[in-house]
């Protein structure tokens, strides 16, 4: 008798389990449309992308795209250049975007919580417009793409990817702590031992997101290098959309695929970071 | 005291830069001369001329239409992206912010190719037919925004308080509704701000508008035209356009506007939460 009542109590629970299983999945259900999206535009795209660029015209297989690009000075070049020009950009940016950040997010210098939202503003403006403005600008100085393309190209690089620089920078300065600051120059550090030792290791995290937001858009970026220098200067973009209106799909497709790797490689970078920054702010709550 | 003159001094030196080619720009949308640093006596003529100006005119009404209906579309994806995976197991959870991330990092032009290629295979191997688009070109935009979208939920989600949902349940409530009445108000903020994401990534979007575009609805014959297509097609030429002065100019305004209602927004926010904004720092 007691083993009978004990099995129906274990069916009674396992039934309500079951509903109540139910319900989950009815609110897990909802990510389904995103990830039928994710794997229809996303992954799908990037295994045809893989699949264009070891195939030829004829779809056959085939390393003709990536014997062409390793032996084809001008491709390598092209990747030399923006690599450069997207390291110089991040840096300067970084530069001119790190004592900005700090201004801004303390309080001894800044109380006003505006001037922030003035620096992303320009964002809201057409960027391809932006970019038009400044080389109007700069043309009308006497720096055109005819006379100093590197040096419009680099100006306007900087002045885009600028306040991507600064709101990641600023997030993280607003939650810097200002008592191991205190601390750090209390025990004997000078001005420069504390800004190396602490404020930067504490902001660490600001300036990977900064990197991330910088250097790869800026390295595969079309349109400021190609209105700036008036196309004398080619980037890592402008080579993929010369292959885009070629419909050379397999040059392109591979051109397009070290990027993804490139990618692939700064997300894994900036990552190990993220989770040792975790691992110190567990150690920070005891 | 130096100091604090110094870091102000700089944080307006930048920001006078950062917007002197718009102010140029707006300064010269009062004068009708080709080139921008010409003078040729003020007038009103550019902004008349711009309103006449069909073919800008269209192309700020696609823009503005395919902004709208791309955010509103990620928006809805996203956001029962980000709840449905929130309550997911915590193996598919990770796939799903992994690939979101990825693609949030992925540099736009290989998005825009990855795309394109996969249109291209379709259109070759399957449809047998150009299937260049508005819907391709919808696609892209969904596909450059969604990401965003999830990210800006996601943390409402992970502050919420996972026993309002429970509570909303016990008290009798359709998991449905819970979800509908509970959930989605608690996490209204960031639903809003990705949103706004989306829509901002949409409307400054070149690379993507340039690879996935087709002809069709919304243009007819032509080739669809974006304000940042159109723009570039005339200043790979030659200078902006005049009429486009004067359009920078109302979109400085636009922005001017909205960034002091941000502010006065944001203010008064602030003054109904301070108390919890305090003990939040202090804690």
């Amino acid at each position: 008798m007691k083993s009978k009542s004990e099995k129906e109590a274990r069916k009674n629970r396992k039934a309500r389990e079951k509903k109540a299983s139910a319900l989950h999945f009815s609110r897990r259900n909802l990510c389904i449309p995103y990830w039928v999206f994710l794997i229809l535009f996303v992954i799908i795209p990037v295994l045809i992308v893989i699949f264009y660029a070891f195939t030829d015209e004829n779809g056959y297989f085939s390393f003709a795209a990536l014997v062409n690009f390793f032996t084809t000075w001008s491709k390598i070049n092209v990747l030399i250049v923006s690599l450069f020009i997207a390291l110089q950009t991040t840096i300067i940016c970084l530069l001119i975007g790190y004592p900005l950040a700090y201004f801004l997010a303390n309080k001894k210098f800044n109380k006003n919580t505006v001037l922030i939202t003035l620096f992303i503003a320009p964002m809201w403006i057409n960027f391809v417009l932006r970019t038009g403005a400044t080389r109007d600008l700069l043309t009308w100085m006497g720096i055109n793409g005819g006379n100093y393309p590197y040096l419009a190209t680099m100006i306007g690089m900087v002045y885009n990817y600028l306040p991507f620089v600064i709101l990641p920078l600023y997030t993280t300065m607003l939650n810097l702590d200002h008592s191991q600051i205190e601390a750090a120059s209390d025990l004997g550090a000078n001005p420069f031992q504390v800004f190396t030792r602490n404020i930067i290791p504490q902001t660490m995290p600001g300036i990977g997101s900064a990197f991330l937001m910088t250097f790869m858009p800026s390295m595969s970026s079309y349109v400021i290098s190609d209105t700036l220098s008036e196309g004398k200067i080619t980037l890592f973009g402008n080579y993929i959309y010369l292959d885009f209106t070629n419909n050379a799909w397999n040059d392109g497709s591979f051109m397009a695929l070290i990027m993804l790797v490139l990618v692939g490689l700064s997300m894994l970078l900036t990552r190990n970071r993220n989770t040792d920054k975790e691992e110190r702010g567990g150690n920070n709550l005891w | 005291m130096v100091k604090k003159i110094m870091a102000q001094c700089y944080i307006w030196l930048i920001l006078l830069l950062m917007y002197l080619p718009i102010l140029v720009l707006i300064a010269f949308s009062f004068t009708t001369a080709t080139n921008v640093g010409e003078w040729t006596g003020f007038s009103f003529d550019l902004y008349t001329a711009l309103f006449k100006d069909e073919e800008i005119m269209r192309a700020l009404g696609n823009t503005v239409l395919i902004a709208l209906i791309s955010a509103t579309i990620s928006t809805l994806l996203g956001t029962t992206g980000a709840i449905g995976a929130y309550y997911h197991k915590r193996r598919v959870r990770r796939t799903i912010e992994m690939v979101t991330q990825i693609q949030m990092v992925n540099a736009e032009i290989v998005i825009a190719l990855s795309l394109t290629v996969m249109f291209v295979f379709l259109g070759t191997y399957i449809f047998k037919a150009n299937i260049f688009s508005f819907w391709t070109l919808l696609i892209g935009h969904v596909t450059l925004s969604l990401p965003f979208v999830y990210t800006s939920v996601k943390p409402k989600l992970e502050q919420m308080d996972p026993s309002l949902y429970e509570a909303a349940i016990d008290l009798g409530a359709t998991p449905r509704r819970a979800l509908t009445r509970v959930v989605v108000p608690e996490i209204m903020p960031g639903i809003l701000s990705g949103f706004l994401l989306a829509i901002t990534l949409s409307l400054d979007d070149f690379i993507v508008t340039a690879f996935t575009r087709g002809s069709g609805l919304l243009s007819g014959e032509q080739t669809i035209e974006t304000l940042s297509t159109l723009v570039q097609a005339k200043i790979k030429k030659g200078p902006i356009p005049t009429e486009m002065r004067a359009l920078t100019t109302i979109i400085f305004l636009i922005v001017v506007v909205v960034v002091i209602l941000v502010t006065i927004y944001q203010h008064q926010r602030d003054k109904k939460t301070r108390k919890p904004g305090l003990s939040r720092g202090a804690s």
